[in-house]
């Protein structure tokens, strides 16, 4: 089996869940310069709807399919519901405040999402429902699933879908305006308050979806899972050029890949046994096909975070990220 | 009243000299009445402290020198594990704890270098998510580095660290002094007071002086400052050292109180729990700073003594764990808080007129 091969694929899988994730924290971002903290957890709500929902039709008769896109169809507005309701509450009465005001109410948000989850829905791990039969396809010696097939089309399509909204629809466009400068943006007739709802309703609704595409993948879901999910996309989200839609979609394919490859491959690179000299140096642990890993795939984290270090000292505003004159 | 609270000038009234030495009375007699209460409580204000001091250090990173760091706890982390290390069976060193705390300090100082270093050129949210980064990949390595040579016995923590100790005198034990029980957190608390005063003296000596104003220039217009002859890279690097000294300093004492540590005290939630003190409280602010990180260390132990009382008393018996609506008081207090007072608490005169400017 082509390790090296498996790994693009599961890594090219988590990617796109990434990029869809990346592209709700870039698109707020870019409109209104907030990181908003609390999007993963609009993830997990979305997941965790899903899986109730899902669940609930289990064992109604309808067809897997079925029952997965009425998950999905139940996050999605939910999530929408959540993702306009804290825009409303706690951005919009601090778009004119100081930059960190709106970053410390995230972070309650977050804090009162987590655990009015945590209310609902316990603080068990669930596991989400196999209902979908798992099959595996064999493509040059790697493997590849229907599930991992569905999320890497679901989520092109998901993007392909974004891009043309943003680029070829009046709201798109009145985003774009919003985005660059709103006052201007105002004066030209631009409705700024619903097209920032719309931008948070949208991010959201891909948010659901993507939660109940990393429900399905990793067959659990958790009250917390959003939390670690969020900062993977975030990190994405500024890998590719916070702001910039195709950035995100760029970013988060490339932290999916690098992460996977990551994980695969660290252990054995930083095996000391080995390199001949140090093997000799450390001795009897390597004799005998004995291992002396440096760093274990427990340290795939760290591999994608100092990526993400070394690119933006590299480039200081992302990947694709324009570089910003700075403030006069 | 403003003025009242700075460190005096040399024509301080006598009306600051009565209210400082007011507040140290209250300040040496509170273990006392705290231990009446329960003696929980006095160990919850020395971790109340604790937070003082941690964001006191922040607050030179973000609310003087305005660089967003959300690795922040990382420091701590490397503070409390220096002092773990170096004083604990895990290696079998003992060293004494005055020697540690510098040693501690100063490779906290050299990380908050080497974070600040390549990271220079940054901005705003790129700086905030390079500084995450950093603080996760510390705390992995904590997590991780107990193979294939143990170095922090991994995800169990060291435990059995020695507290501090003076020949005889041991800071952990129960003493009679004066006629009065002095407990091993009372005497702990008493050092944090000390401590907490030291730092919050130097903060603002700091404000006001050449570097103070140095960071603040830097922070409203890096481009400006450069022009006016300000060394903006070591100012910089400065700020990150100091704040890292601090986080340092107190990481050690971490150590010491608790005379256990492992990376779970060194999360994310935590570097967001500091940055959350010094914004709320007002960011730039001494006295702001102070006021956040105390009542975002009480708020959610006093709500813990208290939420299950209380349901109990209106229906009878437990209704939602009190975990849950511990954190969910805490998560609306912060939203509620930042809506009503956007630059915090006690803001710094310098954003209170930027607001006013604004609207």
């Amino acid at each position: 089996m082509d390790i090296f091969l498996q790994q693009v694929i599961n890594g090219l899988t988590l990617g796109a869940v990434y990029a869809v994730v990346a592209l709700g924290y870039t698109m707020v971002y870019g409109i209104i310069q907030l990181i908003n903290f609390a999007h993963g957890e609009v993830v997990m709500i979305g997941a965790m709807v899903a899986l109730t929902v899902i669940n609930a039709l289990a064992k109604s008769g309808l067809s897997p399919v079925t029952v997965v896109l009425a998950g999905t169809g139940c996050a999605i507005p939910v999530c929408m519901l959540v993702g306009y309701a804290m825009e409303r509450l706690a951005y919009r009465p601090l778009r004119r405040a100081p930059r960190l005001a709106p970053l410390i109410t995230a972070i309650g948000v977050s804090i009162i999402l987590q655990h009015l989850a945590l209310l609902v829905w316990s603080r068990n791990v669930l596991a989400f429902p196999q209902i979908v039969d798992l099959r595996v396809f064999h493509v040059a010696g790697a493997r590849i699933s229907n599930v991992q097939l569905a999320i890497i089309v679901v989520c092109v399509a998901m993007m392909a879908g974004l891009a043309v909204l943003v680029y070829r629809t009046r709201l798109g466009a009145a985003m774009r305006a919003t985005a660059q400068n709103p006052q201007v943006a105002g004066l030209m007739g631009i409705d700024i308050d619903r097209v920032i709802a719309a931008t948070f309703a949208i991010g959201a609704a891909l948010a659901a979806v993507a939660g109940v595409m990393v429900g399905t993948y990793y067959g659990v879901a958790q009250y917390t899972m959003g939390s670690i999910l969020g900062l993977k996309a975030f990190s994405a989200a500024v890998l590719g050029g916070i702001g910039n839609v195709p950035g995100a979609m760029l970013g988060g394919v490339l932290m999916g890949v690098v992460e996977a490859l990551g994980a695969g491959y660290i252990g054995s690179f930083t095996d000391l046994c080995r390199y001949g000299w140090l093997a000799r140096l450390i001795g009897e642990r390597c004799a005998d096909g004995g291992h002396f890993v440096l760093f274990g795939s427990n340290y795939q984290d760290v591999f994608a975070f100092a990526v993400l270090i070394l690119v933006l000292v590299l480039r200081p505003s992302g990947l694709l990220g324009e570089r910003v004159g700075e403030r006069a | 009243m403003r003025r009242a609270l700075r460190l005096p000038d040399r024509r301080a009234p006598a009306v600051f000299w009565s209210a400082l030495a007011l507040v140290a009375a209250v300040l040496v007699a509170l273990p006392f009445a705290l231990t009446h209460i329960g003696t929980a409580w006095v160990r919850i204000s020395n971790l109340a402290l604790l937070y003082v001091l941690l964001a006191l250090g922040l607050n030179i990173v973000v609310g003087f020198a305005g660089l967003l760091d959300l690795g922040y706890i990382a420091f701590y982390g490397v503070g409390a594990y220096t002092y773990a290390l170096l004083a604990s069976p895990h290696f079998g060193l003992h060293l004494p704890f005055w020697v540690i705390l510098p040693i501690g300090a100063a490779i906290a100082a050299l990380f908050g270098v080497l974070l600040g270093a390549p990271t220079l050129k940054l901005r705003g949210d790129y700086l905030a998510i390079v500084t995450l980064g950093f603080g996760e990949i510390v705390r992995i390595f904590l997590n991780n580095l107990s193979r294939p040579v143990n170095i922090t016995n991994g995800p169990q923590g060291v435990y059995r660290i020695d507290p501090f100790r003076i020949d005889g005198f041991s800071f952990a034990s129960t003493q009679r002094f004066l006629g009065l029980e002095l407990s091993g957190p009372t005497k702990y608390y008493y050092l944090l007071v000390v401590l907490v005063a030291l730092v919050v003296a130097l903060n603002l000596r700091l404000q006001n002086s050449r570097i103070g104003r140095a960071w603040e220039a830097i922070r409203e217009d890096e481009i400006a400052a450069r022009a006016m002859g300000i060394d903006t890279t070591r100012l910089k690097l400065l700020a990150y050292a100091m704040g890292a000294t601090f986080g340092g300093i107190a990481g050690g004492v971490f150590a010491a109180i608790q005379q256990f540590i492992s990376p779970e005290s060194f999360v994310l939630v935590e570097s967001v729990m500091v940055v959350s003190m010094v914004v709320l409280g007002g960011m730039g602010n001494v006295w702001g700073v102070v006021l956040g990180a105390l009542l975002l260390s009480f708020v959610p132990e006093i709500l813990r003594y208290s939420v299950a009382p209380l349901q109990h008393a209106l229906f009878g018996r437990t209704l939602v764990a009190p975990e849950v609506i511990r954190m969910l008081l805490f998560g609306f207090a912060l939203v509620l808080v930042m809506l009503f007072r956007p630059a915090g608490l006690l803001p710094s005169a310098v954003r209170k007129r930027e607001l006013a400017e604004r609207t």
